[in-house]
């Protein structure tokens, strides 16, 4: 049987974190390049052009790119052939403690919704865990910046709503907060499931690249087709006014119950950042 | 849509003239304070007390930027959210604040008041914070040490580079700006 150390999985976290608070990856870079292209506002290109000065600073590694360093999630992929020397929630809480505070990251993380003290150290980080196949151990991080995470939102459609219902509900979303949540966005979008399934899905949505598409090319096209149409809101960059509102649509799907039709739109601003590593 | 290079802490005739869409490039003292921060100072002003920086004539930054690394002055230093804001701006700007700085939409109280109070709204790039970092000479907590990054820091800035998307007339740049680029929705 494999054996991966606990303290293996704590530095390639540390790691990850840090990496991703500080280099935007190249698939919004060139987003970037496609919304200076398709923008047609001067005064949102003028933005674009901020935004590709900022990745240049920070990837030099001595200020992270947003001050909102966001709070960690991950989807965690256990191999059930997998032996794991240590405590795997420990070991992940760990790297997420050292890489907020050896990296100069905002700790953005209240101890409790209500009673509002901050834990000084990040954590804790946001796990969802899937025992699979094999002997390998597969992260995907998040660091889920608030501002449009506060933008998301759910609804239970009803069946009879349709394709139509769910798109109208993902560009109202986009209408409602769009502008606050730092545009140009990424949308991760989950349609079915039942009300947390969704949540989730939406979120796997929002931490897969932009530029890679749903296998099915029927919600493939739906991507697309919500792509344009949120770009056509006129929000722009920044709310100021504009023609690249979205950068990109993620959809993820899954079985639902026959009188059911839930979707979940978790917003993503430009600073979408995520990473991956398997062990 | 004009241009301008502004020095706080401003003056009236500083606002009047700017117009939502205007570039600003704003240099002097200006300072920090998020939600926290807000509550407590308008806390003070409701028992009489000063508040511990002066608010006539003063830029408000919100923002919470991260750890400085040694040697810096600050880490990544973008805007956060106003609306959360919302609730307790008037109250400065009948004390006199000038201007904020932030990104997103304001409530009608908050428009209400800045038309009233002649006060002007700056949208700085929201997750530009290490571009912003540049443009940060200093930094000193002045208040509230205890709120760690929500602390009021007093700042020195040079060419904060800033849009104006509410001026004192009642423009509203996230209204205006999208109405001109819409097509649909
Ligand atoms: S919404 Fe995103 S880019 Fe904007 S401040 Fe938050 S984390 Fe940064």
């Amino acid at each position: 049987m494999r054996t991966i150390k606990g303290a293996e999985i704590t530095e390639a976290v540390a790691k990850l974190a840090i990496e991703k608070a500080y280099k935007i990856g190249d698939e919004i870079l060139r987003g970037f390049e496609w919304s200076l292209e398709n923008e047609k506002s001067e005064a949102g290109r003028e933005i674009i052009r901020q935004l590709q000065e900022n990745a240049k600073i920070a990837a030099d590694g001595v200020v992270p790119y947003c001050q909102d360093t966001g709070m960690a999630v991950f989807f965690v992929e256990v191999g059930q052939d997998l032996k794991i020397d240590g405590d795997l929630e420990e070991s992940i809480q760990e790297g997420i403690r050292r890489g907020y505070i050896d990296g100069y990251l905002r700790k953005s993380v209240y101890k409790d919704p209500l009673r509002r003290v901050n834990t000084s150290d990040n954590t804790p980080a946001i796990i969802h865990y899937q025992i699979v196949k094999g002997d390998k151990l597969k992260i995907t991080f998040g660091a889920k910046g608030g501002g449009s995470e506060n933008m998301s939102r759910l609804a239970m459609l009803k069946p009879s709503d349709g394709i139509e219902g769910v798109k109208n509900f993902v560009i109202e979303t986009v209408s409602i907060g769009g502008a606050n949540a730092c545009p140009p966005l990424v949308l991760g979008v989950g349609i079915g499931g039942n009300f947390e399934k969704c949540a989730i899905l939406a979120k796997k949505a929002a931490l897969r690249s932009l530029e890679v598409r749903n296998p099915d090319p029927f919600y493939a096209e739906l991507e697309e087709e919500l792509k344009e149409k949120c770009n056509a809101l006129g929000i722009g960059p920044m709310g100021l006014g504009g023609t690249v509102t979205v950068l990109g649509v993620n959809i993820e799907v899954f079985a639902c119950h026959l009188v059911a039709l839930p979707v979940a739109v978790n917003i993503n601003c430009h600073a979408a950042r995520h990473g991956e590593i398997i062990l | 849509m004009a241009e301008y290079r502004l020095t706080a802490p401003l003056k009236d005739e500083d606002v009047v003239k700017l117009k939502i869409g205007d570039k600003v490039l704003l240099s002097g003292t200006i300072y920090t304070a998020r939600d926290a921060a807000h509550k407590r100072v308008v806390e003070l002003l409701d028992k009489g007390e000063k508040p511990p920086f002066e608010i006539k004539g003063s830029v408000i930054y919100y923002v919470g930027p991260t750890p400085p690394r040694p040697g810096m002055v600050i880490g990544a230093a973008g805007p956060t959210t106003a609306v959360r804001m919302d609730a307790y701006a008037p109250r400065l700007m009948k004390e006199g604040m000038k201007a904020m700085i932030a990104k997103g939409k304001r409530n009608d109280s908050v428009k209400n008041a800045m038309v009233e109070y002649k006060v002007v709204y700056f949208g700085a790039t929201g997750g530009a914070g290490a571009l912003i970092n540049k443009c940060i000479k200093k930094a000193e907590v002045v208040a509230f040490e205890d709120l760690g990054p929500e602390a009021v820091r007093k700042l020195e800035v040079e060419d904060f580079p800033l849009i104006v998307v509410g001026d004192s007339f009642g423009g509203d740049l996230y209204i205006e700006g999208r109405k001109k680029w819409q097509k649909a929705g």
